[in-house]
Formats: structure tokens, C-alpha cells, sequence
């Protein structure tokens, strides 16, 4: 029950509209800092949309989203930054963010929430290990002096340049890709992609992590590897996880908290045993009776 | 007063031109996503045919009849232009499908420039001073200053309009213009359901390239003189209608021609003529950066 | 017609193969027929008669036809990579013959002979088209792979004896041609290349407006020197600056644009900043442009015959060639700065944001790049490069106006970066010499003149063939020349990343 004791991330109200169509409405639901929180749903419930919000990629229609990055949630301090009209408050209990203010590449590098796609986004022309230096960027870059030390070779850079590629070493150690890294990543077959975009992400230095889908297209051996990668992830690098999952048996196996969304409305929240259990999570999958149907919006 | 009516009545006859050429952007752009950067050049590759049918129909086959001529004309120039247009995306265009996506810009900036500079190198660089035709005025007003709407003018509108409504039966009513609504919208689905997706687009071409074909004609016959360089400024107006208009949406591109037309003459007539290519590249830069989905285009959003 | 010899293509003079033959002659006959076979000329009265030109109809038709037929010929692509590689010969032979036939002195023959014979046959036995898996072309691969190591150092040595090996070799008269026409023309472009490279091929963002900051530079020169007595060491750096500057007042409100919309931008705001250097007649001087722009002197030195200039204070005999040679060297050092800051860039977080901008913006919006400050980044230092540039042709050409930035001269550019492969550094001065150099033969092949009659005008074609070459690359090769990607850092091995992986431009 973290996310009720120590959110990470709290939604309330989220609401978006593309044109006449509503894709998420008024959805209010926390992370839990530690948690490794799922949001499932039918196709169309509008969990990406949930992700894209979240990250910055989309400006949502209304409601918010307060992220305390360190320290406790204070509802007194949500309430001063919402009223202010910031982005960012360092209050004596922690950092807290609001992230529907914020652009999407502020939300990464200050807030410090990472995601992957669903359709993988890596850089396919780029090496392996290239893609993992790029994910270093922002503390790289400070490293240069903004480039102008770095392009005339004074500084620090260089020793910088190789803590990140021992960084991202060990996450090629970890994720299986040693080997390959100085391949294109475009060459990787897809579970070898999917682990490697998870890795970039972790190169960030991510609070929390968000990822759509980690488990589609991949064989039983991949997925259990990957459910060993997100509790080490969880458990050693001590980041959340908020993660958008088709299949069942990862679901359930390893979130500590699950959110069902049908139609952009959250039908369901809870721990895995009380979601499976839920009647109307089993109408949503499965169909429902005349009774609910009727009292669901129509597509 | 009458200045306005003036500058009125002239802005809306290069609108029309303009407007004509906007289709041809619009349509494009809708069904694949591309800027036909060559499409000024198509445009000024038919005002030459226009030129030269014309002259072969006059001095060759000794016609005098001036409407007889006219229509000879427009009709040998859209199927010529069409013509051209077609082996164009069939050579240009249509093996670059699914390359990257700057990659048919990029081919369409090489065409532009291949068709300016053939042109050149075949009729030669010189200014073609055409023979006057339909000169005859009409008062509208009388006066010190006497409001004119020429012959000329009242043709283009005339041509214009019918072509229009002619066209937009085309689009909503034909198999044709449903078979391209559904390759806009989603091509691999219009393609599994049995529409000829490549012939789809090389008709898109072709049309878009006779009602650039007809602006050519009236072009030629307005302003009396055609160059090999006269593609790119006409075609940057014509893109800048289109983008104003909001791109892919065909009223819109009319609109915006319009409107590009009766910037352009007012801003002459009332500013300064030196600057008139600034004002609308100006347009241009501002609409793509303020309002991209122009007047009447649907907003994009971003797929992630 | 673009009809390519596939599994079904019909056999070879068949009946099916002819027709489709006739037809594709048919549709190029149509094309041809008024605007090839007619043509307009004004007579005396300035009325437009008509000039017959039929059998250039049946040329077109009739190579039209041949070709289409031809294309059905079995293993038509080997046979014709064979035919090119032996023109290739001939040509290279039919050059030394003239070599060594010239009326040059004998020192002079015989380093041009060696050379040319040396770097020729050499290139030709690695270009040569040999099947994949004999072993002739595991030999092919690996002396491309070495070729590519050392054509860049041997380059920069070539480059830098070029002039003296010209004065050496043909005197001051006859290398004038040679340093100015060739050498100063072609680093011109390989710099202006190299500065577009690192916006449209590091970064993805397709530029249509470059000239825009060549003028900025240029005038910037132009003013500075002739209203302040500025002299050009203190100019050039601020004509980069301001170059900058425009670059990034232009770039940022444009740079959230889409891939296509933004080039089309770029493109109006380069026709804009001509159009106000044409009628802003108080500052620039109109059409007419600024002339008596102060020459290039050599630290102070004027290279004039005067007591005080370049010859005298060095004992030399007073010649104009000097001052071309120091141009020469100076457009060098000047291309090769470029190159260099583009080289170091590339392994600094700011040159991979680049490149991961053109693979993928979104990703990179997700790993906290600041993709607006990294596009601008970009943009600003491409149009830097174009500044350096522009003043360096302000100071050689002594006069600029208008007439040099036009959007023709933004195409050129960006086909030398197209042509010599999106991001490859060697590609692009490969292209740009083959491109402009290219043009300059081919205002002198007196052959030409003798084939097509004395009339001839080969460089009215230069643009023709660049607008061809632009739409043929795409087809056949959308990556270039140099097609392959080195990777800015490696953990073992460094293995170039090979085209099909390497995505251009975002969208």
C-alpha cells in the first residue's frame, strides 16, 4: 500500500481531448515510491495517452500531476505550487514537481521520469554503446562546458566520457549486450532491442521508470529475464516502475499495484489479488452483461 | 475608391491563378505527405507549351479564330502537362516510396531544378514576348480614374470557377475522388481493399498538373510574357496559398490563393512593389510557424 | 521509363518487350514534342516565330526506344558497369596521351604524368566492377578499406603542395587557371558543403536557405571593410558571428517545424534576405552590388607591385599568381578549420545529440535533450561556416552582390552534401570537387564544341546535370557517395554502421 502511504507520483483529474474524442477522463491514481505499478486495460483504454501525459509528450487537457521526486507528497506544499503557478518547489520534505507544466525533455532531465515506446524508438544507426552515451547526455554536455572546453580539449571531459562508458558497460553487462556493443542497433534482434531501450532509459538516471509494453513480442524465456531485470531495477537501482502490460502473467507476477483503465476511466485500483478478483475488471476482459454494457459509453 | 475596385477585380484574377496552382500542393500533400517542390516548374513547363501550341496552331495550321485557338490550347496544354506530370512521380516520385522522408523533397528540388534549367537550355533564356490577345476592357466605372475589368480577367475567373465546380465533382462524387479520400487516410488499408494505390497517385499528379496546366495558360495570356525561371516564384506563392488555406484541404487552397492574390496586388499598389515577393514569402514563414495548419486544415497531432 | 530488368520482365525481343519499347518512345515523343521540337524565338519585330527542331523528336523517341529495349539485355547491369569502367579508361589514357603530347616543360610532364597515372590506374583497380566472392574483390575491399584510411592525410599533403607543384610545374601564367579556377573554387564549395553538412547531414535538418549566411558574411565583409577600414582578420570572425546570429534569430522560431516545413522555411527566409539586399538600395547598393572591396593583403602586406607589397618586401618578382596562391592557402586553412571543428564535435555529447536528433527527435525528447537548444546549436554553427565562407568570397572577388545568392546557389550546396553522403566529411569535398570541378572541364572539352557545333555552351548545362544527379541519387543511392557511418566511440572494435541502418532526417 505505498502508493496510499508514500506517493511518488500523483494523478488526479487527468482529462484529454483530442478534438471531440476523450481519451482519458478525470483518472486520479498514485504511484508508490518503490512500487512497481501496472496500468492494464483493454486496447483503446487510452493507457499510452496516460504515458504520454505523464512524460510531457502531450499537454493534458486538465487536471494534475504532482511528482515528488525526493522526500514525502505534502498535500500543503501540491496545493502552494499549484496555486503559485510554478513548475518546481525545493521544499524542506523533498523536491516536488508539477510535470503538466513542465516540456517533455524537462520532465526526463530535472524530474527524472524516463520511458520507452511501444514501437522502439532506438537510435537504429547508431552503435549499441552509442545509444547509451546519448542517454548520458545532459550531465555530458556539462562536462564539455557546453561544448566550447570540449572542442578545444580542455577540462574534465574525457574521464567524464569514461565514466559514462563505464556506466554504460555495466548496463550492457546486465542486460546481456556486451558483446554487441559496438553494433548497430538496428542489428539487434527485437528482445535484444526492447532490453536495450529499457537500458538507455536506466542511463538517465530515472526516478521513475515508465515503459509501454516491455513485454509484447517477446518469447517466455524474455519475459522472465525481463521480470528479473525490472525487480533488480526496482530493487537494486531503487526506482519505481509504472509500466503498460498486455500480459497477464507479467502483471501479476511482479506489480506490487495494479490500475485497470477502460474507455479512459480507471474502473479498477488495487493490489494484483484484489484487481483479479475485481467483477468489473472480468466484464471489462472478458465481456460484459447486458446490465454493464449498457452502462458503459459507447466506442 | 475606385483604386480599391481596381486593385480589387486584378487581385482576385491572380488569386485565381494561384489558387489553380494550389490544388496541385494540396492534393499532393494530402495523399503522400510531400511538398512536390517541382510543381512550380510543372506550372511553368505548361506555360511554354501553351506558348508554343499556340503559335503552332496560329502560324502552323493558320487558325484566326482567337476562342477556337484558346481552347486548342488549354486542352493540348493539360494533356501534355499531365503528360509530364505523370512520368514525373513515375520516374521522381515512385520509387521512393517508403525511403526516408526527406528523401522525395529532396528528388523534388532535383526535378525543379532539371526542368527550369531543360527548359532553358531547350527554348533558351530569354523573355518569350507572347502576341496580345483578348484585349478589349470593359468600364465599370466611369471617371477620372476609370475602373477596367478586361476580357482577360473576366476569361480567367470565368475558367477558373467552372473548372472548379468541374473539379469538385471529380473529388466528391467520383470513384476516382473516393478511392483518393481513402488513400489519404490510410493507404496500406485502401490498398488491401482493392484500390490501385499507385495509379491513385499518379492521377492525383496528373490532375493536380492540368489545373497547374491551365493557370500556365492563363499566366501566359495575363501577363504576355513567359521565362524559364517563372516556376519558382509563382510556385512558392502558390505553396504559400495552399499552407494558408490550411494544406490538404482543397477549398482551403482556393481560399488561400485568393487571398494570396489580393495580398500581393494590394500590398503593390498600396506599400511598396519592391517588396511585394517579401510580403508573401513573409506569409509563408509566418503561417508555417504560427498557424501550420493554415485556415481551414485539421490541427496534426503528433503520433509518439 | 524506369522500367528495370526484373524476374518478370518480358525475354528479350519478344514481341511484349518491343511494345513496351514503343510505347515508353511514344510518351517521350510526347513529352518532346512542343517544348524540344518547337522553339520560340523573337524575329526583328520582337514577334515570336517558330523554329522547326523535328529530328531532335526522333532523337528523344528513338534513344528512348533503344534504351528501353537495351535495359532487357541479360545482365544489362554488369555490361554496363563494364562499358563505364573501360570509358573510364580511355579517358584516363586519352589524358596522359595529352600530358605527355603538351607543350609543357619536361619537369612538368612528368610529374603531372606520374601523378595522374599513379592516383588514376589506382582508383581504377578499386572502382574496377568485379563479381562479389572473387578473389580479385576480397583484394578490392581491402584496398577501399585502406584507401579510405589515407585519403584524407595524402589529401591534406596534395592539397597543400597543389599551388607550389602548379608554379613548379607551369610557371605563373599557366597555374593561374589551375589554383584559381579549380583549386579556390572547389575548396569554396567543400567548405560550404562541410558547414551545411553538419546542419542537414549531422543533424537531419534540411536547410534550403544556406546562401542566406554566405550573403550575411559576404556583405558583412563588404560593409565593415569599406564604411570602418575594418581589416578582413577582424572581419571574418565577425562576419561568422553575425552569420551565427541570423542563423539563430532565423532558426528559432522555425526549428519545431516539421522535416519538409521547415525546409520550405528556410527557403523564404533565404529568398527574403536576398530580396531586401536587392531593394534595400541605401546600405547594399541594389542589383548593382558593392564593388572596391579591399583586396586581401598578406598580414598587412598588400600583393601589389608596389614598393611596400607582398613581391618586393619578400625579393620576389612581382606576379598576381601570389596573391591567388595565398587565397588558395587561405580558403584552405579555412576548410580545414571546419572540418576539424566538425570532426571534434561529432565525439562531444552535442555532435551524438545531433546525430540521434536525425534517428529519432522523439527518443531524444525522452532521454532530456533539449532538442530546440540542439537544432539551434546546430544551425547557428552551420550558418558560421557559411559566414567564414561568404567573407572569404567577399575578399577573393573583391565585389558582391545580389546575383550569388540565389536559391540556385542553396541547391548546389545542398547536392554537394546529398551527392557526397549525408554526415561523410570525405564525401562531401569527393562531391564538391567532382562537382565543380566536374563543370569547369566541361567549359573547356573542346571535344564537346566539336560534336555539338561551335554553338555549344556546355556550362548551360551544369545545372541541368546537377538537377539529374540529385533525383538519381535519391533512387540509387539516398545516402550518398560515402554511404557508411564511423561511430563516435567504440568499446573494441570500431566497425562502420552500413546505410540500411542509418536513418536522415527527422519528420
Amino acid at each position: 500500500m505505498r502508493w496510499r502511504t508514500n506517493p511518488l507520483l500523483g494523478v488526479e483529474h487527468l482529462t484529454m481531448r483530442f478534438g471531440g474524442l476523450v481519451a482519458i477522463n478525470d483518472l486520479s491514481f498514485d504511484v508508490g515510491r518503490g512500487d512497481i505499478t501496472a496500468l492494464i486495460g483493454p486496447n483503446g483504454a487510452g493507457k499510452t495517452t496516460v504515458f504520454n501525459c505523464i512524460t510531457g509528450f502531450y499537454k493534458p487537457t486538465e487536471g494534475r500531476m504532482a511528482f515528488a521526486r525526493t522526500g514525502l507528497a505534502d498535500s500543503n506544499a501540491v496545493a502552494r505550487l499549484t496555486a503559485s503557478g510554478g513548475r518546481f518547489a525545493g521544499t524542506p520534505a523533498g523536491d516536488l514537481y508539477m510535470l503538466e507544466r513542465m516540456p517533455d525533455h524537462e520532465i526526463a532531465w530535472r524530474a527524472r521520469v524516463a520511458r520507452t515506446f511501444q514501437n522502439i524508438r532506438l537510435f537504429s544507426g547508431m552503435t549499441v554503446l552509442e545509444n547509451l552515451i546519448v542517454a548520458q547526455h545532459n550531465p555530458l554536455m556539462r562536462a564539455s562546458g557546453y561544448s566550447l572546453l570540449g572542442v578545444l580539449g580542455i577540462g574534465g571531459y574525457k574521464t567524464r566520457e569514461r565514466e559514462a562508458v563505464a556506466k554504460a558497460e555495466m548496463w550492457l553487462e546486465r542486460i546481456g549486450l556486451i558483446d554487441r556493443a559496438d553494433d548497430p542497433a538496428g542489428e539487434l534482434p527485437y528482445g535484444a532491442q526492447r532490453r536495450l531501450e529499457i537500458a538507455r532509459a536506466m542511463c538517465t538516471d530515472p526516478v521513475l521508470l515508465c515503459l509501454d509494453e516491455p513485454a509484447a513480442g517477446l518469447n517466455p524465456r524474455e519475459s522472465a529475464e525481463l521480470n528479473k531485470l525490472l525487480r533488480a531495477i526496482r530493487d537494486e537501482d531503487k526506482t519505481s516502475v509504472l509500466l503498460i502490460e498486455h500480459d497477464m502473467s507479467v502483471v501479476m507476477e511482479i506489480s506490487d499495484h495494479v490500475v485497470v483503465l477502460d474507455y479512459g476511466v480507471k474502473i479498477s485500483d488495487g493490489t494484483p489479488t484484489q484487481v483479479r478478483n475485481d467483477p468489473k475488471v472480468i466484464a471489462a476482459y472478458l465481456g460484459a452483461d447486458d446490465e454493464t454494457e449498457n452502462a458503459e459509453p459507447s466506442a | 475608391m475606385e483604386n480599391f475596385l481596381q486593385q480589387l477585380i486584378n487581385g482576385l484574377t491572380l488569386g485565381s491563378i494561384y489558387g489553380l496552382i494550389a490544388i496541385g500542393y494540396t492534393m499532393v500533400f494530402g495523399i503522400i505527405g510531400m511538398v512536390n517542390f517541382a510543381h512550380g516548374d510543372v506550372f511553368m513547363v505548361s506555360a511554354f507549351i501553351a506558348l508554343l501550341i499556340f503559335l503552332a496552331v496560329t502560324q502552323i495550321l493558320g487558325i484566326a479564330s482567337l476562342p477556337l485557338a484558346f481552347v486548342l490550347v488549354l486542352v493540348a496544354a493539360m494533356i501534355l502537362t499531365a503528360l509530364w506530370a505523370w512520368v514525373i512521380e513515375r520516374i521522381a516520385y515512385r520509387p521512393l516510396r517508403g525511403s526516408f522522408r526527406l528523401a522525395p523533397l529532396i528528388s523534388a528540388i532535383g526535378m525543379s531544378i532539371l526542368l527550369s534549367n531543360f527548359v532553358q537550355v531547350a527554348q533558351g533564356p530569354r523573355n518569350k514576348p507572347v502576341p496580345p490577345m483578348f484585349t478589349d476592357v470593359i468600364a465599370v466605372t466611369d471617371g477620372a480614374y476609370r475602373v477596367t475589368l478586361s476580357y482577360k480577367q473576366i476569361l480567367i475567373m470565368l475558367v477558373t470557377a467552372l473548372l472548379l465546380v468541374g473539379f469538385w465533382w471529380l473529388v466528391q462524387k467520383t470513384p476516382l475522388g473516393r478511392a483518393q479520400r481513402a488513400c489519404e487516410q490510410d493507404r496500406k488499408m485502401a490498398a488491401l481493399l482493392g484500390i490501385d494505390v499507385d495509379r491513385t497517385i499518379a492521377l492525383t499528379f496528373v490532375i493536380g498538373a492540368a489545373l497547374a496546366a491551365v493557370a500556365g495558360v492563363l499566366y501566359m495570356m495575363y501577363y504576355g510574357v513567359v521565362n524559364f525561371y517563372d516556376g519558382f516564384v509563382p510556385g512558392v506563392k502558390a505553396f504559400t496559398a495552399a499552407v494558408l488555406g490550411g494544406i490538404g484541404s482543397l477549398p482551403g487552397a482556393v481560399l488561400g490563393g485568393l487571398l494570396i492574390g489580393l495580398i500581393e496586388t494590394f500590398w503593390s499598389a498600396y506599400f511598396s512593389t519592391d517588396y511585394k515577393d517579401v510580403a508573401a514569402f513573409s506569409i509563408l514563414a509566418i503561417v508555417l510557424i504560427f498557424m501550420p495548419s493554415g485556415i481551414l486544415g485539421r490541427p496534426e497531432v503528433e503520433k509518439v | 521509363m524506369g522500367a528495370k530488368p526484373t524476374d518478370a520482365a518480358p525475354a528479350f525481343f519478344s514481341a511484349e518487350a518491343i511494345g513496351g519499347a514503343f510505347r515508353a518512345a511514344l510518351v517521350a515523343a510526347g513529352l518532346a514534342f512542343p517544348i524540344l521540337a518547337l522553339r520560340a524565338e523573337p524575329d526583328l519585330n520582337n514577334q515570336l516565330v517558330l523554329l522547326n527542331r523535328w529530328p531532335l523528336l526522333l532523337w528523344a523517341a528513338g534513344i528512348v526506344f533503344v534504351g528501353h529495349l537495351a535495359a532487357q539485355i541479360p545482365h544489362v547491369g554488369r555490361i554496363l558497369k563494364w562499358a563505364l569502367f573501360a570509358g573510364c579508361t580511355l579517358v584516363l589514357v586519352w589524358i596522359l596521351a595529352g600530358v605527355a603530347n603538351s607543350n609543357l616543360p619536361l619537369r612538368g610532364k612528368i610529374a603531372l604524368f606520374t601523378l595522374i597515372a599513379a592516383s588514376g590506374f589506382f582508383g581504377l583497380l578499386i572502382a574496377a566492377p568485379c563479381a562479389p566472392g572473387t578473389p580479385f574483390h576480397d583484394f578490392q575491399k581491402r584496398a577501399r578499406a585502406f584507401a579510405g584510411k589515407i585519403v584524407g592525410p595524402i589529401g591534406i599533403v596534395a592539397l597543400f603542395a597543389f599551388p607550389l607543384v602548379m608554379l613548379w610545374t607551369l610557371g605563373p601564367g599557366g597555374s593561374l587557371k589551375w589554383i584559381n579556377n579549380y583549386g579556390v573554387q572547389i575548396l569554396i564549395y567543400v567548405m560550404l558543403g562541410w558547414g551545411l553538412n553538419i546542419v542537414v547531414g549531422l543533424a537531419g535538418l534540411l536547410d534550403l536557405g544556406y546562401v542566406a549566411f554566405y550573403a550575411v558574411g559576404a556583405y558583412a565583409y563588404a560593409l565593415l571593410s569599406t564604411h570602418f577600414g575594418l581589416s578582413f582578420w577582424l572581419c571574418l570572425p565577425l562576419a561568422g558571428i553575425l552569420a551565427a546570429f541570423w542563423g539563430i534569430i532565423l532558426g528559432f522560431p522555425v526549428l519545431r517545424l516539421r522535416g519538409d516545413y521547415l525546409a520550405i522555411v528556410t527557403l523564404a527566409f533565404g529568398e527574403i534576405i536576398r530580396l531586401v539586399l536587392i531593394n534595400w538600395t541605401d546600405v547594399t547598393n541594389g542589383n548593382a552590388g558593392l564593388s572596391s572591396i579591399p583586396r586581401i593583403t598578406f598580414f598587412g602586406l598588400p600583393f601589389t607591385a608596389a614598393d611596400n607589397g607582398f613581391a618586393a618586401s619578400f625579393g620576389l618578382e612581382f606576379s598576381p599568381i601570389h596573391r591567388n596562391i595565398f587565397l588558395f592557402y587561405l580558403i584552405l586553412c579555412l576548410a580545414l578549420l571546419t572540418n576539424v571543428a566538425t570532426l571534434r564535435l561529432r565525439r562531444l555529447p552535442i555532435g551524438r545529440a545531433w546525430e540521434a536528433l536525425r534517428e529519432d527527435e522523439i527518443a531524444c525528447r525522452s532521454l532530456g535533450i533539449n532538442t530546440t537548444s540542439t537544432k539551434l546549436t546546430a544551425f547557428a554553427l552551420g550558418a558560421m561556416f557559411g559566414g567564414f565562407a561568404g567573407s572569404f568570397f567577399a575578399v577573393r572577388q573583391g565585389f558582391v552582390n545580389p546575383d550569388s545568392f540565389t536559391f540556385l546557389e542553396s541547391a548546389t550546396i545542398l547536392a554537394v552534401v546529398v551527392l557526397g553522403g549525408m554526415g561523410s566529411q570525405i564525401g562531401v569535398a569527393l562531391a564538391a570537387a567532382a562537382m565543380i570541378g566536374g563543370t569547369e572541364i566541361l567549359r573547356e572539352l573542346d571535344l564537346l564544341k566539336a560534336i555539338f557545333g561551335p554553338d555549344f555552351d556546355p556550362a548551360q548545362y551544369r545545372m541541368l546535370i546537377f538537377g539529374f544527379a540529385m533525383v538519381a541519387m535519391m533512387i540509387w543511392k539516398p545516402r550518398g557517395l560515402v554511404s557508411s557511418r564511423e561511430p563516435s566511440i567504440f568499446l573494441k572494435t570500431r566497425k562502420s554502421v552500413s546505410a540500411s541502418h542509418v536513418r536522415e532526417g527527422h519528420g
